[in-house]
């Protein structure tokens, strides 16, 4: 242990918390050393590779593996047949997935069978070679198809509950509907007829890509021990119970350790290839490697597109009355966290207003397209653009500008969000001002161009069970243990900072290391924007039961003044006198060894539920400024602000970066992410045909303004951030480009779409002036 | 490292039988080698050699993670046979890492957090160091397009755009 240089006596520790500490894993992964799932190599390792349908729907009259299994080098090949001694079904929200599909294809990618080989090239090969007799079906293509009446149905069993959809009971389908979240309030009807200001229209959002640069990749190995699974999940301890519910384990013999990921931003969220993984794995009899290739994580999971009928009632002076909101989530062919985003959907719908009454009904609603899941800033993101433009639109005819329109009709903090959820916790109106002015909204428009502002609110936490260890080792530096994940977000540096800071110790002595269900403790899940606040409460209170252990061995030094003892810069102080903690522990334990051990939890207060939620939320503001190319249709953005409402920043450029990133994914969102359907059939299935985000697209100026009101739930007053600037974004650049003078009903905002919105406005435009 | 493996496993099947024989400088060390002629750089690095530090993503040369140097230029390894680096010098992160280059860049892009989930990062920082050494990272607008066949998903692109200035910046000044 290093020397401590004493410090004046009475004066604080060094603060670990508020600092921009250099990220922990920085050297690892400039270096080229960290490991991801990709680089694992197990001994006896085989390689698997997913025989996938073509078809969108499809029964399977046959399989046949005869020639797949003469190609030397091939180990086994997995179908449906394999699954028959176990109940093969998964799905944490809605249990309606089959490892492989099962006499029918639900969409085209689903995987069908499983090879394992020696080598990647002959499981390829195998996978060519094993012959399928698909009967073609028609597929529900589309939301519209799915909601017909008597549309076929792309499930016709009874629906089956997952373990961990948190949101009551789940009543039936309703022909292809799996899940409806309703929120009704006040006599919307009544509002409406008497209105002066009514705005109605119909929206579309697309379906969206996450593209974690990592795809999709498993290792798993199931012998007498049980079952180990090297995995990029978000969430390992869902993982861990469904694999140990398929599989008729223990929970204590599934073991899932999980390394970097090479992020997630929802895609790696619940369940994806680990049950596959793990059922060729059992019938190899070795360990089996499967990573996806781009295509394949495609439709593995996807944003869920949206339509949705939205309606604004306001008074002719501009205060908004009622909001009537019908969505309708395209989950594809199984539900994945569809209930959820349809949930989170529905709560961000109305916006953060007060109402007088609010309407919304949200549907989840299966097709024969690659199954969605979550994506980042989910239902906030799908939502809060369609919401906004309607927001300005009553300011257009109310006269307003639109921040005087959000800045009389935000709510206030403690005020209803939605009947029975948590009251609004954050600054709004404080917030919208904020990012108005890091846009540069007093400087006089420049022609050709439009500026919007957006405000939203994210239902964010998920559910709070998390828990942590903290171990200090007879060196006095610390190591945190907690089963959250890193994905690049810097979850690991925050927990060394919380864990540094209330053991008054400098935080590059806390490490932080990845999930192993066998040692670190149970978190539910990484996403919501959940680490630092929930997980992060965890560290906190596990380091401080280690705070307390180090201040009872300290009054045992100074029993008459145990009352001044503090702790500062990693040594218990009594006056000018001071014990380093290697000397505390040394004391404990008589010899210099041992380990003073931490735990701390955090669990609900009431039932958990959703209704009852959220944990907090998360603030969605973003603002745009964008030029228009009114010949070409092309959007360009100028600027961009983002309000990170974070209560208190643990570390202020991580949570910046987070905005940073956020922003650019929004900006793709809005602008050109489209995954592109044809019967079904996903057509731009690769990183030429579907484009994200370049260096090339970045603005010239993006700012985000840090918010630090204590006001959170979390450690410090910390609240978690990083999705509601992408919701945020999106909802901005809709805005500014409706402001531009182009009608914005569908996302992204293409030139095609652009310009065909303005051949459209200067047609009705030549119209009017044409009829008197 | 840099010797093939005594088992011999080879990433592709043994059906074919032409087998090539390479010699090239990797990370400053010769290695020879026996590769398939449709074998791909980043299969032999990633698999054959246990050189894991350049990622496979996109497949389709779009990415940039799996970035490597040959003779100095970034080329994507995905896309590029290996037996075109015969007789050439190749570098990967794990030889980069070791060279003096190497510090100046992985100090800016710690001071500017211009990294997240690390997949993308080696590929960028050889990148970059191949831009340093053409002398074709002068101003913010080459900074652009020098990295624009570099994709990240996490940073939001402004911090490696600050770090890489900052690395323009006090190269200029000296």
């Amino acid at each position: 242990m290093s020397v401590i240089s004493p410090p004046e006596v009475g004066s604080r520790s060094t603060p670990q918390v508020g600092r921009s500490m250099a990220r922990v894993d920085a050297a690892e992964k400039l270096r080229g050393e960290a490991q991801f799932v990709g680089d694992l190599v197990v001994p006896r390792m085989l390689h698997g590779k997913v025989l996938r349908s073509p078809f969108a729907h499809a029964r399977i009259r046959s399989i046949d593996s005869t020639a797949a299994l003469a190609i030397p080098g091939v180990v086994t090949i997995l179908t449906a047949a394999d699954l028959m001694d176990i109940d093969p079904f998964y799905g944490h929200a809605i249990k309606d997935r089959p490892i492989l599909a099962i006499d029918r294809v639900r969409f085209a990618g689903e995987p069908v069978a499983a090879v394992a080989a020696t080598e990647p090239a002959i499981a390829e090969a195998a996978v060519r070679a094993i012959v399928v007799d698909y009967e073609e079906l028609p597929p529900v293509a589309s939301l519209d198809a799915a909601l017909e009446l008597g549309a076929a149905l792309v499930h016709d069993d009874p629906l089956r509950p997952g373990d961990f959809h948190g949101l009551g009971t789940l009543p039936e389908r309703e022909g292809n509907i799996c899940y409806r979240y309703g929120i009704e309030r006040g006599d919307i009807d009544a509002v409406f007829a008497t209105a002066d200001i009514v705005i109605e229209g119909d929206y579309v959002f697309p379906s969206v890509y996450q593209y974690a640069m990592e795809t999709h990749s498993v290792v798993a190995q199931v012998d007498s021990g049980g079952i180990r699974i090297w995995a990029t999940c978000q969430h390992p301890f869902l993982v861990r119970a469904e694999i140990a519910a398929l599989f008729n384990e223990p929970l204590g013999r599934v073991r899932i350790t999980v390394p970097y990921l090479g992020g997630g931003f929802g895609s790696k969220s619940y369940t994806k290839m680990e049950p596959l993984t793990v059922a060729l794995a059992r019938k190899a009899g070795r360990p089996v490697r499967i990573v996806n290739r781009v295509d394949e994580s495609m439709v593995t999971t996807r944003r869920h597109n949206v339509k949705a009928r939205v309606r604004t009632a306001a008074t002719s002076d501009g205060r908004l009355l009622a909001r009537d909101v019908q969505a309708s989530f395209d989950t594809g062919a199984y539900a994945d966290n569809g209930p959820r985003v349809t949930a989170t959907g529905g709560d961000a719908a109305p916006g953060p207003y007060r109402w007088s009454a609010i309407r919304v009904q949200a549907d989840c609603v299966y097709t024969n397209t690659a199954p969605s899941g979550s994506y980042r800033a989910f239902g906030a993101s799908h939502l809060q653009w369609a919401g906004e433009l309607q927001v300005d639109e009553v300011a257009r005819r109310a006269g307003l500008d639109p921040i005087e329109i959000r800045r009389r009709n935000l709510l206030r903090p403690g005020e209803q969000v939605r009947p029975g959820g948590t009251p609004l916790d954050a600054d709004l109106i404080g917030d919208v001002e904020k990012v108005a002015e890091a846009l540069g909204w007093s400087r006089d428009p420049v022609a050709g161009t439009g500026r919007g502002v957006a405000v939203g609110l994210l239902a964010a936490g998920a559910h709070p069970v998390s828990s942590a260890v903290v171990r200090m080792e007879a060196d006095g530096t610390a190591v945190v243990l907690v089963g959250s994940t890193e994905l690049g977000q810097g979850q690991r540096t925050a927990f060394a900072q919380i864990a540094g800071e209330v053991l008054a110790m400098p935080a590059e002595q806390v490490t932080c290391r990845g999930t192993d269900t066998e040692f670190t403790p149970y978190d539910r899940s990484t996403g919501a924007s959940r680490s630092t606040t929930l997980a992060g409460l965890a560290v906190q209170r596990a380091a401080d039961a280690i705070r307390t252990d180090l201040l009872d061995i300290a009054s045992t030094i100074w029993p008459d003044e145990v009352a001044s003892i503090t702790l500062r810069d990693g040594a218990a102080w009594c006056g000018a006198e001071s014990r380093s903690y290697p000397d505390l522990i040394a004391k404990r334990f008589g010899l210099s060894g041992g380990q003073l051990i931490g735990e701390g939890g955090v669990h609900p207060m009431g039932t958990g539920s959703y209704a009852e939620g959220p944990v907090f939320w998360e603030v969605c503001i973003g603002a745009a400024e964008v030029a228009l190319d009114r010949e070409t249709g092309v959007v360009t953005i100028l600027r961009t602000a983002t309000i990170a409402d974070v209560g208190r920043a643990i570390n202020p450029q991580l949570v910046e970066r987070q905005d940073e990133g956020a922003t650019m994914q929004g900006i793709g969102n809005a602008l050109f992410e489209e995954m592109v359907f044809s019967d079904g059939v996903l057509v731009n299935d690769n990183l030429l045909d579907y484009r994200i985000p370049t260096v090339m697209d970045l603005p010239a100026a993006s700012e985000c303004v840090i918010v630090e009101n204590a006001d959170g739930p979390g450690p410090f007053g910390a609240k978690g951030c990083g999705e509601g600037a992408l919701a945020g974004i999106i909802a901005a650049v809709a805005t500014a480009v409706s402001a531009a003078g182009v009608p914005v009903r569908e996302l992204p905002l293409t030139p095609e779409r652009v310009w065909r919105a303005i051949q459209t406005t200067n047609r009705s435009d030549d119209q009017e002036e044409a009829t008197p | 490292m840099g010797a093939p493996r005594p088992d011999g496993r080879r990433l592709r099947p043994r059906r074919v039988a032409l087998i090539m024989h390479i010699d090239l400088e990797l990370n400053g060390a010769r290695v020879a080698l026996n590769v398939e002629p449709s074998a791909l750089l980043l299969d032999v690095l990633r698999d054959d050699l246990g050189l894991t530090g350049a990622k496979l993503s996109c497949d389709v040369q779009v990415c940039g993670a799996c970035t490597v140097l040959v003779d100095g230029a970034p080329v994507s390894a995905c896309s590029f046979l290996a037996v075109e680096a015969d007789g050439r010098a190749v570098q990967t992160i794990e030889g980069f890492r070791e060279t003096p280059a190497f510090a100046p860049i992985a100090a800016a892009f710690t001071r500017h957090a211009a990294l997240q989930c690390g997949f993308c990062t080696a590929g960028m920082v050889l990148t970059v160091h191949a831009l340093q050494q053409a002398g074709d990272l002068t101003d913010e607008a080459s900074i652009r397009h020098g990295l624009a066949g570099n994709l990240c998903r996490c940073t939001g692109y402004r911090a490696i755009v600050d770090a890489v200035t900052d690395l323009t910046v006090s190269a200029s000044a000296e």
